[in-house]
């Protein structure tokens, strides 16, 4: 017979895990005190901090959520709810190098399918993808408020204008060789 | 890229061609921060707030909300703190002429926040920059740094009883931000999930407290009206629509850029073909869409010869609007139909996903654009998509469905023949009924 499901028999539950908690340097706590100055309400820094802990950690991962949860006086939850909502904030490892192919309208009608396909085949990776290494990650992006000087993209935080098959060539050359920033900051 | 104006003295485009024209120095040296001076030496909040209703100045984000009377709705006798807040989250497809603003001008923002703040009886500002634009939030750091050295942010401004903070906010990528009130939310560490309103902001806006939100183009505004006085400000431009504009040109032009126009410029086509040199490889122009991606669609035949004037009542007369002024030129290789399904696309992704017209509707539309695409639609999709459209349009909880839905009401009327092209081989030829209504 099965088990008859009752408040007297209640479901197994998993024993809560302690949950691993950040830490981060003199420094960055100092500027992150800075940011939290700004605001009568701590929970206002979040985005600013989200950005910082991507910049240490890489990308925003479960003991970075714990440490913002802990130092904004906010719920775990609280710190997921705002961090899926925003594009720009990852909640997966990403590639050293992000590029981001703005796909909108006024790059997309002077070429920014040429500039994704370029990307495709040179990296051997699809938009959404990061490559085997983790040197690389490919997005399209939606615009960028960089029209007048389409196609573009964005490598990290650091725009790239005007942009040809040529010059695509150009910036993953540097970046497989460690010679461009990759605009993380 | 060309930055300048045209057909006036530049206002705003002033000093952005100077060497480093971002520095206190520059900004000073050609009569900056004179215009706070005056405000602070013997104008009442009053008198600036009497000088903005004289300017006819709009407001420059989009909706085109006379600037001085948002700020005669803050209630002068809140015991709550007041909040001025800077909209610098410019993320319409093909605006960025804030970006060029703040980027070689950002004196020019902080000056028009202390005004707006003084006007306000406020002492805290916050620009609300888009994540992306890194690289301005960073410059703008640098200029408040400099300004409160110099005593011009912070305590006792310019040795007065004056006392204002101005702080950047950085977005992180949502479109939605740019509407005032899930700008709000996004500032207070929430989801950018708009609000509902009333109360506007100017009421209960930032922490609840009575608050002000305006574009970056209509703060940098202020100190030029305040200069010049508000009325020769509104005689710049027409009536009804004062000053000078920014256009974010993109597309196929010879010559993008941001362009400074006087309110009422005539005409749009000289616009095109002479002041941004025509349209490359000697094609035809086809279309424009010329306040940011969300109004309606405009084809050759509604401006060649219209003499269309570049102002808000203008451009309504010619079936658009001014918008965010982001001036996107097509030449007759682009098919409207797959323009339409690229923006489409973005209102699906930038959906916020709090009311359901807009969510559904958005994600509804690109299926029904993606089946068209691959050649497996039916042959009623047009109608399908009008139908759609009526059910976003003014029943989403806020604008982003509107915007969502004009782009594609405009392309099926104004160029039925590129929805026809993809349609007819479904409905079995030309003569199907459903493509009749095309």
């Amino acid at each position: 017979m099965s088990k008859q499901f009752t408040p007297n028999n209640p479901l197994p539950q998993e024993a809560p895990v302690p949950e691993e908690i950040a830490t981060f340097s003199e420094a960055v706590e100092a500027e992150i005190d800075g940011h939290l100055a700004k605001y009568p309400l701590k929970r206002s820094a979040i985005l600013p901090l989200m950005f910082i802990v991507q910049r240490e950690r890489g990308y925003l991962d479960k003991p970075g959520v714990a440490y913002l949860a802990d130092r904004l006086g906010v719920r775990v939850t609280d710190i997921w709810e705002v961090a899926t909502f925003y594009s720009m904030i990852n909640t997966e490892p990403v590639g050293k190098y992000h590029l981001q192919v703005c796909r909108t309208l006024s790059c997309k009608i002077v070429g920014a399918d040429k500039i994704t396909e370029h990307c495709k085949s040179r990296l051997g990776i699809k938009p959404g993808e990061t490559s085997e290494d983790g040197q690389f990650s490919l997005s399209e992006v939606e615009c960028l408020g960089s029209c007048g000087t389409a196609p573009m993209m964005q490598i990290g935080f650091d725009y790239y204008e005007n942009l040809t098959p040529e010059k695509v060539d150009e910036l993953i050359e540097q970046c497989r060789s460690n010679q461009l920033s990759n605009g993380v900051r | 890229m060309f930055i300048g104006a045209i057909g006036c003295e530049p206002l705003q485009l002033a000093r952005v061609q100077l060497e480093r024209s971002e520095s206190l120095e520059t900004y000073q040296k050609h009569g900056g921060y004179e215009s706070l001076r005056k405000v602070l030496d013997g104008m009442s909040p009053d008198d600036v707030i009497g000088e903005l209703k004289k300017s006819a100045l709009r407001g420059r984000g989009g909706a085109g909300f006379p600037t001085g009377m948002k700020w005669s709705f803050v209630p002068k006798d809140s015991p709550k703190p007041k909040y001025v807040v800077c909209n610098a989250d410019e993320s319409e497809p093909g605006t960025f002429k804030d970006r060029y603003i703040m980027e070689r001008d950002p004196h020019m923002l902080i000056e028009g926040m202390l005004i707006a703040a003084y006007a306000l009886g406020s002492k805290t500002c916050y620009i609300y920059t888009r994540g992306e634009y890194r690289y301005i939030i960073e410059i703008m750091d640098r200029a408040i740094a400099e300004a409160r050295a110099a005593g011009l942010v912070g305590e006792k401004i310019l040795g007065k009883d004056f006392a204002c903070e101005v702080y950047t906010h950085s977005g992180a990528g949502a479109y939605i931000c740019g509407e005032e009130t899930a700008l709000l939310n996004s500032l207070e560490g929430l989801r950018g999930h708009p609000r509902m309103k009333p109360p506007f902001p100017a009421v209960a806006g930032l922490y609840g407290c009575p608050t002000v939100v305006n574009n970056v183009e209509t703060l940098t505004a202020v100190p030029d009206i305040i200069r010049m006085g508000g009325e020769a400000y509104q005689k710049l431009g027409t009536e009804k629509s004062g000053g000078t504009k920014l256009w974010s040109v993109s597309g196929h032009v010879n010559r993008p850029g941001v362009y400074e126009l006087p309110m009422g410029y005539a005409d749009m086509e000289k616009f095109i073909m002479e002041d941004c040199q025509g349209i490359p490889n000697g094609r035809k122009l086809k279309a424009v869409i010329p306040g940011g991606s969300s109004v309606y669609i405009m084809p050759a035949s509604d401006i060649e010869g219209k003499n269309v004037t570049m102002d808000y009542e203008g451009l309504v007369a010619a079936g658009s609007m001014v918008g965010s002024g982001g001036f996107i030129v097509m030449d007759d290789t682009v098919d409207i139909f797959e323009s339409t399904k690229n923006l489409t696309e973005f209102y699906k992704h930038e959906s916020c996903g709090w009311c359901t017209p807009c969510r559904e509707g958005t994600d509804w539309l690109v299926k029904v654009f993606k089946r068209i695409a691959r050649g497996e639609g039916k042959p009623d999709d047009a109608q399908l998509l009008l139908d759609l459209c009526d059910n976003i349009e003014g029943k989403s909880f806020c604008p982003l469905g509107d915007a969502a839905s004009w782009p594609i009401q405009s392309a099926i009327k104004k160029f039925p023949e590129d929805f026809r092209r993809h349609l007819a081989p479904l409905a079995g030829g030309n003569g199907h009924k459903s493509l009749s209504t095309l």
